[in-house]
C-alpha cells in the first residue's frame, strides 16, 4: 500500500507528497532491518542547530507561522517511515545522536515487534536554515488502515507530508529503485526528479529533507489574533495528570490558565499545562496558532478528549472543525479469561489499556461455556490483534478470543420491533439478537474496498480467492510491467477471519493488502444454529451469509467433532439454518478399553483410572446429555492460529 | 521344609475323588454359609517366564536359574503366615498366576496347595486354576500338575495367527496351543479356560472372528477376551510409539468385542464379566471373587491381595501388596516371613467403590442382597435415587436399578436385565430365583484404560 490518506475522508486539504527512492547496496543487509535504501549521494552538511535548552519553558512565541511547517510522514508498513523519523530527530538534535536510535516514536513493544506505528507520536523539531529558525512539526500516525480515522485527523493539522517509498525491498527478489520511479510517477503522478533518494539506515541525504519540508511545504493558514481553535488529533492517559490531548492550534493562542471548552462534550475545563512533544513532553508557556503540542486540563478519561474534536475557549465559542466523528468499531469478538479466577485481573488490564484507546467499545459479556468476559469492538484486524497483544505483553494477561464478527444490521418491517428498537434500521452484534426474517424487510452487511498489489504471476490464484470470499472485482491495472493493483469490494466479514494470511500464502509472501470502509450492503444472511443431538448450542449461533452457511456450518461441525470427547453414546452434531440441516458430523460412541487384563488381583489401578476420569468431568458443560468440555467450545470458538 | 509328596499327594487324591462326586451330581457347587471374613481366595504369583511377551508389563522376571526350593519353601511360608494374619478358615480357590506358573514344578504348586490345606481348610472341590503357556507344558507335565491338586487351566493361547503370536513374543505356534488345549481337555474336562488377544495392531475384524470361529470348534467351556492395553514401557508400545507398528484401532476392537460376543452367546456362552465367558456353569470362582469384592490374599512376589487382618486383631480390610522383586520378597519372607510392601486400610467409601466398580463389570451387577453385606444402612436405592446422573443413565438404559439390583448394560441384550424371561446362575452354578441378580449383556460405561 502506498498510502491510506486522501481517500474519502474528507479533509479536503490538497497534499503535497514526495517520494524517495534509493540505490540498492541495501541488497547485503540483513532481512530484519528496519530500515531501507542506501545512499546515492555524498553525506553533506554537519549539523547546524541544536535544540533550545530543554530546562528553561521555551518561549513558543518566537516561531511566527510562517516558520512553521506542519508535517507527517506516510509510508507502507516497513518501509522505514519511523527510522527516517529516527534522522530527522537526530539531525535537529531533539534526541542524542550517539544513542542508538531505533524507532523512537514507536514506543510500544508491539510497535517495534511488528514494524507498524499504532499510537502516533509527535515530535516538534527546531531547525535552523539560512539563518532563519524553524518549527518542524513532524506529526507521525498510526501506520494502517485500522486507524484511518486517526490518521485522517492527524492529517488535517498538516500542510503535507512526505511519501516514504522503499526502492529496495530486500525482502523481495524482485528490488529495482529505477521501476520504483516509475512507479511512482505512475499511481501517485509525482514527477520522478521531485523524488529526494536518502538513506534513512545511513543518515544520506536527510538534510535534504529537511529543506524540502521548508521549500515545498506552505506554512499553515492560521491567525494568532483569532479566539482559540484547537484540534484534538491524539491523546493519552497518564495516571497522574490525567489526560493528555494532543493539539494542533488553527488559530489563537493557548496558555496555562484558560478555561476551555470541547465541542463535542461541552464539558469546560482549565488548562494546567501546555508544551510541545519533543518527543517527550515539554512546557512552555503558552502554544501559538499553527504550532502542534500538548495540554492537560484536568481531563479524567479519554472519551473527554476525543480524536477529531474542537477545542476553544470557554466564552468564545467558534465553528468547530470538520470531519469529527466518533470511534465506530468494525471488528466485534468476545473475550474471557482461560481461568475464571483471572476474570478480575484481565478486567483490570483492559480497563487500563481502553483509557488510552477510546476506539475500543467495550461490553459485559457471558457465556455459558467461557464465563463471564466482554464483547470488544474494535476498528480492525490489526488493533483487534494489537490489543490482545498488549494485554498479553504489558499486562500479562492470557485470554480466549473468540472468532471475530463484523456489525451486520437489519431493516425492520415490523411494526412492533420497530417501537421495541425505535429504530428502522438496528445493528446486529450479537447473534442472539439477530430478528427472524419474516420481521426484516433485508439484512446489511459491512463492506470495504480492498486493494491488493500482487506481482502478476499470482493474479489468477488471487482472483480465486477473492472469488471465494465474495467479493466483486471494481479495478485491476498493472503498476508496472510485472505488478497488479487489484480493487475489490469485499463483504467485510469474508477478510476478518484468515484471509490476509491465504493471500500471503498463495503469492509466497508477495502480495500486498489494504482496504477502506465502504459501507454496507445488502446481503442475504441466515441465522445458523449448532445441535448436538438436537439441542442448540447457544454458544455457537453465527450469522453467516446464506451462500455461505454449508461450509462455515461444515467447518464448526469438524472442529467441533475433533474436540467432542466421546461419550456413551453416539452423538450427532448437527448445522441447521431453521429446522434444514446443512452440514452433519458424527462422534461414534465411547471406545475404551475396559478388557485389560486384570493382573494378579490389582484393582486398585483400576479404582485409580476411574477416578481420573471422574475428575475430568466435572470441567464438562453438559448440552442435553452431551458433556462438553471448555476445551471443544475454546476450539471451535477461538480466532484460529495462522495455517 | 519338609513338604512333599506324601502329604501333598493326599490332599490333592482326596481332592480328585471328591472332584468327580461333584462332577455326577451335575455341577451344583454348594456354596460356602461360611462369614465372609473367614473365607478368601489365594493368589499365588510365580514371576519367572522364559521370554519377555512384547505386551507384558505384569511383575515378571527372566532369571538364569530359579532357587526353586527356595522359592517354594518361600510361598509356603508365605500362605501360612498371611492365612493366620487373615485369620482365615477356609479357601475356596487358589490360582496360580504370573509369569509362568507351568515353570514352576508340579511339586511346588502341591507344596503350596498342602500348606494351605494345613494352614485353614481348603475344600476339596475347591477351584485351583494354573496359568498354563502352550510350550511349557507338554502332556506328562499336564498330568502331573493335575496330580499335584490343580483341577483346572487357563491356557495362554492369545492367538491361533502365527504372526500374530510372534508379534506379542509368544513361544508358541497355534498348533502348539491346540495341542495343548486338546492335551488339557482330555485331562481337565470342563475344566479348562483359554485366553484370546483382540485389537492388537493391524488386526482385522473378519480373520480374528475366524480364530474365535476355530476356538469354538476346539475349546472348552471357558474363554476370556482381553483387548491388548499398549503398555508403556513394553516393546510393543515403543514400536506403536516410533511408528514401525500401526497402533490398534479402537473401532475395530470394539467391533471385535461386539462380534465375539455374539458369537460366543450363539454358542451357548453366559458373558458373566466383561472379559469372561462360560458355559454349563463352568464360571471361574476365583475371578468371581474379585468382582464380588471377596477377600483374596495374594502371595508371591508382587502379588495383591484384598483382606482383613483378622488373626493381628484387625478389623478393616486392607489394600496389600507384596515386594516386587523376587530376591527381596524372598528375603523378606526368610526374615518376616511375609513379603508385604504396602498395605492400605481400605476405607468403607473406598470399599463401596470397589464393590461398585467391580460388580458392574458382572452381568448380576450388584444385588440389594450382595450391597448390604458391605453397607448394611445405606440402601442402593438410598445411594442412588437421586443422583441426577445415575438417572441419566438409567435413562439411555446403560444401567438398571430396580428391586433386585443395580446392572451395567450398555447394548442389552435380549434376555439380558430388563427381559422377564431371564434367569441367570451364579458362580457354582446356582441358580438364582426372582429376588435374585439378573444379567446383563453389556457392561459398565465407569471403568477406561488409558
Amino acid at each position: 500500500m502506498w498510502t491510506p490518506v486522501g481517500r474519502g475522508r474528507g479533509h479536503g486539504r490538497a497534499l503535497t507528497a514526495w517520494a524517495s527512492a534509493a540505490a540498492h547496496r541495501g541488497l547485503l543487509e540483513p532481512r530484519r532491518t528496519p530500515s531501507r535504501g542506501a545512499a546515492a549521494t555524498s553525506r553533506t552538511l554537519d549539523r547546524l542547530y541544536s535544540s533550545a535548552d530543554r530546562k528553561e519553558k521555551i518561549d513558543m512565541s518566537r516561531f511566527s507561522v510562517e516558520n512553521i511547517r506542519n508535517f507527517s510522514i506516510i509510508a507502507h508498513v516497513d518501509h522505514g517511515k519511523s527510522t527516517l523519523a529516527d534522522r530527522l530527530l537526530e539531525l535537529t538534535g531533539t534526541i542524542d545522536k550517539t544513542k542508538n536510535n531505533k524507532q523512537v516514536l514507536d514506543k510500544l513493544q508491539v510497535e517495534r515487534e511488528r514494524g507498524i506505528t499504532v499510537k502516533a507520536q509527535t515530535a516538534s523539531l527546531f531547525y535552523n536554515c539560512e539563518g532563519k529558525q524553524y518549527l518542524l512539526n513532524l506529526i507521525d500516525t498510526p501506520g494502517h488502515v485500522d486507524f484511518s480515522y486517526e490518521v485522517s485527523r492527524s492529517l488535517s493539522a498538516c500542510q503535507g507530508v512526505l511519501l516514504v517509498v522503499d526502492a529496495n525491498e530486500i525482502d523481495l527478489k524482485n528490488a529495482d529503485p529505477a521501476r520504483v520511479e516509475k512507479q511512482i510517477e505512475k499511481v501517485f503522478d509525482i514527477p520522478s526528479d521531485e523524488c529526494i533518494k536518502i538513506s534513512a539506515k545511513l543518515g544520506t541525504n536527510i538534510e535534504r529533507v529537511l529543506q524540502a519540508v521548508i521549500e515545498r511545504i506552505p506554512p499553515p493558514k492560521v491567525h494568532r489574533k483569532n479566539p482559540l481553535k484547537a484540534l484534538v488529533f491524539d491523546s493519552t492517559f497518564d495516571q497522574y495528570r490525567g489526560v493528555i490531548a494532543n493539539v494542533a492550534l488553527f488559530d489563537g493562542v493557548v496558555s496555562k490558565g484558560d478555561k476551555i471548552m470541547s465541542a463535542h462534550t461541552k464539558k469546560t475545563y482549565e488548562v494546567n499545562e501546555v508544551g510541545v512533544l519533543n518527543p517527550n513532553e515539554q512546557p512552555t508557556h503558552k502554544l501559538y496558532a499553527g504550532q502542534v503540542g500538548y495540554l492537560i486540563a484536568g481531563m479524567k478519561d479519554v472519551t473527554e478528549a476525543q480524536i477529531g474534536d474542537t477545542l476553544y475557549l470557554h466564552k468564545q465559542p467558534v465553528e468547530p472543525l470538520p470531519g469529527f466523528k466518533s470511534a465506530k468499531p468494525m471488528v466485534f469478538a468476545g473475550m474471557y479469561p482461560i481461568d475464571q479466577s483471572e476474570y478480575n485481573n484481565l478486567k483490570s488490564a483492559v480497563e487500563k489499556l481502553t483509557i488510552n484507546d477510546s476506539s475500543v467499545t467495550v461490553h459485559r459479556d457471558s457465556s455459558l461455556a467461557l464465563g463471564a468476559g466482554w464483547r470488544l469492538g474494535f476498528l480492525g484486524l490489526l488493533h483487534m490483534e494489537v490489543f490482545n497483544q498488549r494485554l498479553e505483553q504489558e499486562y500479562n494477561a492470557s485470554v480466549i478470543l473468540t472468532t471475530p464478527t463484523v456489525p451486520y444490521k437489519a431493516v425492520l418491517s415490523s411494526a412492533k420491533l420497530i417501537k421495541e428498537y425505535r429504530e428502522k434500521e438496528i445493528t446486529i452484534i450479537n447473534p442472539a439478537q439477530f430478528p427472524d426474517k419474516s420481521k426484516v424487510t433485508e439484512y446489511l452487511e459491512p463492506v470495504i474496498l480492498g486493494t491488493i498489489i500482487t506481482p502478476d504471476e499470482y493474479t489468477g490464484k488471487v482472483m480465486m480467492l477473492c472469488q471465494a470470499r465474495r467479493a466483486v472485482q471494481k479495478n485491476m491495472m498493472y503498476i508496472d510491467q510485472n505488478r497488479v493493483m487489484l480493487k475489490y469490494l469485499f463483504p467485510l466479514n469474508e477478510i476478518v477471519v484468515d484471509f490476509y494470511d491465504s493471500l500471503k500464502s498463495l503469492s509466497s509472501g508477495y502480495a500486498s493488502f489494504d482496504y477502506e470502509d465502504a459501507g454496507y450492503q445488502t446481503a442475504e444472511l441466515v441465522k445458523m444454529d449448532i445441535l448436538l443431538n438436537g439441542n442448540l448450542v447457544e454458544e455457537l449461533v453465527t450469522i453467516v451469509h446464506k451462500d455461505k452457511a454449508h461450509s462455515v456450518g461444515k467447518a464448526i461441525c469438524e472442529r467441533l467433532k475433533d474436540s467432542l470427547p466421546r461419550q456413551l453414546f453416539e452423538i450427532a452434531i448437527q448445522a441447521a439454518i431453521g429446522s434444514k440441516i446443512i452440514a452433519r458430523e458424527t462422534v461414534k460412541a465411547y471406545r475404551k478399553n475396559v478388557l485389560a487384563k486384570c493382573y494378579g488381583g490389582d484393582i486398585t489401578r483400576k479404582m485409580k483410572l476411574l477416578k481420573r476420569q471422574a475428575e475430568g468431568k466435572k470441567k464438562l458443560r453438559k448440552i442435553g446429555n452431551i458433556e462438553v468440555p471448555k476445551d471443544a467450545f475454546i476450539k471451535v470458538l477461538r480466532t484460529q492460529p495462522d495455517k | 521344609m519338609a513338604l512333599p509328596g506324601a502329604r501333598a499327594r493326599g490332599w490333592a487324591a482326596a481332592a480328585k475323588i471328591a472332584q468327580r462326586r461333584r462332577h455326577a451330581e451335575g455341577a451344583r457347587g454348594p456354596s460356602s454359609r461360611a462369614p465372609l471374613s473367614s473365607r478368601a481366595a489365594l493368589y499365588v504369583h510365580w514371576p519367572y517366564c522364559e521370554k519377555r511377551c512384547s505386551y507384558c508389563n505384569f511383575n515378571k522376571y527372566i532369571p538364569r536359574g530359579v532357587e526353586e526350593a527356595a522359592m517354594r519353601s518361600c510361598l509356603v511360608t508365605e500362605a501360612q503366615t498371611l492365612l493366620r494374619l487373615s485369620g482365615v478358615r477356609r479357601v475356596e480357590s487358589v490360582f496360580f498366576g504370573g509369569g509362568t506358573p507351568s515353570l514352576a514344578s508340579p511339586s511346588t504348586v502341591a507344596a503350596v496347595l498342602e500348606a494351605v490345606d494345613q494352614a485353614a481348610h481348603l475344600p476339596a472341590d475347591s477351584e485351583v486354576t494354573l496359568e498354563a503357556n502352550p510350550t511349557s507344558t507338554p502332556r506328562a507335565r499336564l498330568a502331573a500338575f493335575g496330580a499335584a491338586g490343580v483341577n483346572r487351566l487357563s491356557i495362554g493361547l492369545q492367538s491361533l495367527d502365527d504372526t500374530e503370536l510372534q508379534l506379542l513374543g509368544r513361544t508358541h505356534s497355534a498348533r502348539d496351543a491346540l495341542q495343548t488345549l486338546a492335551e488339557a481337555r482330555r485331562l481337565f474336562p470342563g475344566r479348562v479356560s483359554v485366553d484370546l488377544m483382540l485389537g492388537l495392531p493391524a488386526q482385522q475384524v473378519g480373520p480374528w472372528l475366524g480364530q474365535l470361529r476355530t476356538l469354538l470348534g476346539c475349546c472348552d467351556d471357558h474363554l476370556s477376551l482381553y483387548q491388548l492395553t499398549l503398555e508403556r514401557g513394553t516393546a510393543l508400545f515403543t514400536q506403536v510409539q516410533w511408528g514401525t507398528l500401526p497402533a490398534p484401532d479402537p473401532e475395530l476392537a470394539a467391533e471385535m468385542y461386539q462380534e465375539g460376543r455374539a458369537m460366543l452367546r450363539e454358542a451357548g456362552f453366559r458373558q458373566y464379566e466383561v472379559s469372561n465367558f462360560a458355559r454349563n456353569g463352568a464360571l471361574s470362582t476365583h475371578n468371581w471373587t474379585y468382582w464380588q469384592c471377596g477377600q483374596y490374599l495374594g502371595i508371591g512376589p508382587g502379588a495383591h491381595g484384598r483382606f482383613v487382618p483378622q488373626g493381628a486383631g484387625g478389623h478393616t480390610r486392607e489394600a496389600r501388596i507384596q515386594t516386587l522383586e523376587p530376591d527381596n520378597w524372598m528375603k523378606e519372607v526368610m526374615l518376616f516371613g511375609h513379603g508385604t510392601r504396602r498395605r492400605v486400610p481400605l476405607s468403607q467409601l473406598e470399599l463401596l467403590e470397589e464393590v461398585l466398580a467391580m460388580g458392574l463389570r458382572t452381568d448380576v451387577g450388584i444385588t440389594h442382597q450382595h450391597w448390604q453385606q458391605f453397607e448394611p444402612q445405606l440402601s442402593l436405592w438410598d445411594v442412588f435415587r437421586a443422583s441426577r446422573e445415575v438417572k441419566a443413565q438409567l435413562a439411555q438404559g446403560l444401567l438398571l436399578l430396580d428391586h433386585r439390583c443395580v446392572v451395567g448394560g450398555g447394548g442389552l441384550v435380549p434376555g439380558g436385565p430388563g427381559s422377564p424371561d431371564y434367569r441367570s446362575t451364579g458362580p457354582g452354578g446356582k441358580r438364582t430365583d426372582e429376588e435374585g441378580p439378573v444379567g446383563a449383556g453389556c457392561f459398565v460405561p465407569l471403568d477406561s484404560e488409558d
